[in-house]
């Protein structure tokens, strides 16, 4: 039996919130640590794997993905995978565009939040 | 802090975003395969999920999502957040077909329309610059030694 339509609603909600935390912080991780492929070419694929797990911040990052994660296996066990994934995903674009204008200060330009706009009118439609 | 935004592609950095884009896609179809084979999970009882992990079809979909996160981590280290993650968008059309042909879901024709209008918006990102740098403000000279340089 699938689940109420707030249900759902509250799962994305979770999703989305979570999987936003993990991203920015674990963007914000790799742009402290710098180019992977100039460290793998320098310290090899063991140096950095450990130049990425001694950042914090990524450790953090990794934890609230994780919780992002089982909210989302939880979330497709109740309710149709074509709804909760690409809603869940989309709506995580539309925060992440606001999370990195504020928190990672990228060039979030009008071509970006036209982007933006054109991804809420299709979460609302795949949503009806 | 003055940004100021450039491309950082090549071909084999867009090799990269189309791992991070099938990875993720075929990931999350397969946990919902396995997912549906387990049945639904009572909110009293989500120690259950654990036992989830002994399905193929989510263990090889927790396979898929680790190769995705080394190339999203790899593409987060050349390029923005608000860059990586609309140029992977394909990949909502990779679950929405596999969705539809292999798990039998129903998808309707404005889930479609919200499907392609999701790309097109996403569509507009990839045209545009992938990075942002962060160049330091430039710090005018104080006035004491633009003086003691006169003299």
């Amino acid at each position: 039996m699938m689940a109420p339509a707030w249900h759902s609603a509250l799962m994305i909600a979770t999703i989305v919130f979570t999987a936003t935390a993990g991203d920015v912080l674990t963007a914000s991780a790799m742009r402290k640590i710098g180019d992977l492929d100039l460290i793998r070419a320098e310290r090899g694929l063991v140096g950095t794997i450990y130049a990425v797990t001694g950042s914090i911040r990524f450790l953090l990052g990794v934890v609230c993905m994780a919780l992002s994660f089982f909210s989302l296996l939880f979330a497709v066990s109740n309710a149709n995978v074509s709804l909760i994934a690409p809603a869940s995903a989309s709506l995580t674009f539309v925060s992440n565009a606001v999370a990195a204008k504020f928190f990672l200060h990228e060039n979030v330009d009008r071509r970006r939040w036209l982007a933006a706009a054109f991804v809420c009118c299709g979460v609302g439609l795949m949503a009806r | 802090m003055k940004k100021t935004a450039r491309s950082t592609m090549t071909f084999r950095r867009y090799l990269v975003l189309a791992a991070v884009m099938l990875t993720a896609s075929l990931g999350d179809t397969f946990l919902g395969k396995g997912m549906k084979d387990f049945g639904p999970v009572s909110v009293h009882h989500l120690g259950s999920l654990l036992y989830a992990v002994a399905n193929p079809w989510v263990i090889a979909g927790i396979l898929l999502l680790l190769g995705f996160f080394a190339s999203y981590l790899t593409a987060l280290s050349w390029a923005d957040l608000t860059f990586v993650l609309p140029s992977t968008a394909l990949g909502y059309v990779v679950v929405a077909l596999l969705s539809r042909f292999w798990l039998h879901e129903q998808i309707s024709p404005s889930r479609w329309i919200g499907i392609l209008l999701i790309v097109m918006g996403v569509g507009f990102v990839t045209l545009g610059p992938s990075y942002t740098d962060h160049a330091p403000a430039k710090v005018p000279p104080l006035p004491e030694a633009e003086e003691v340089g006169k003299r």
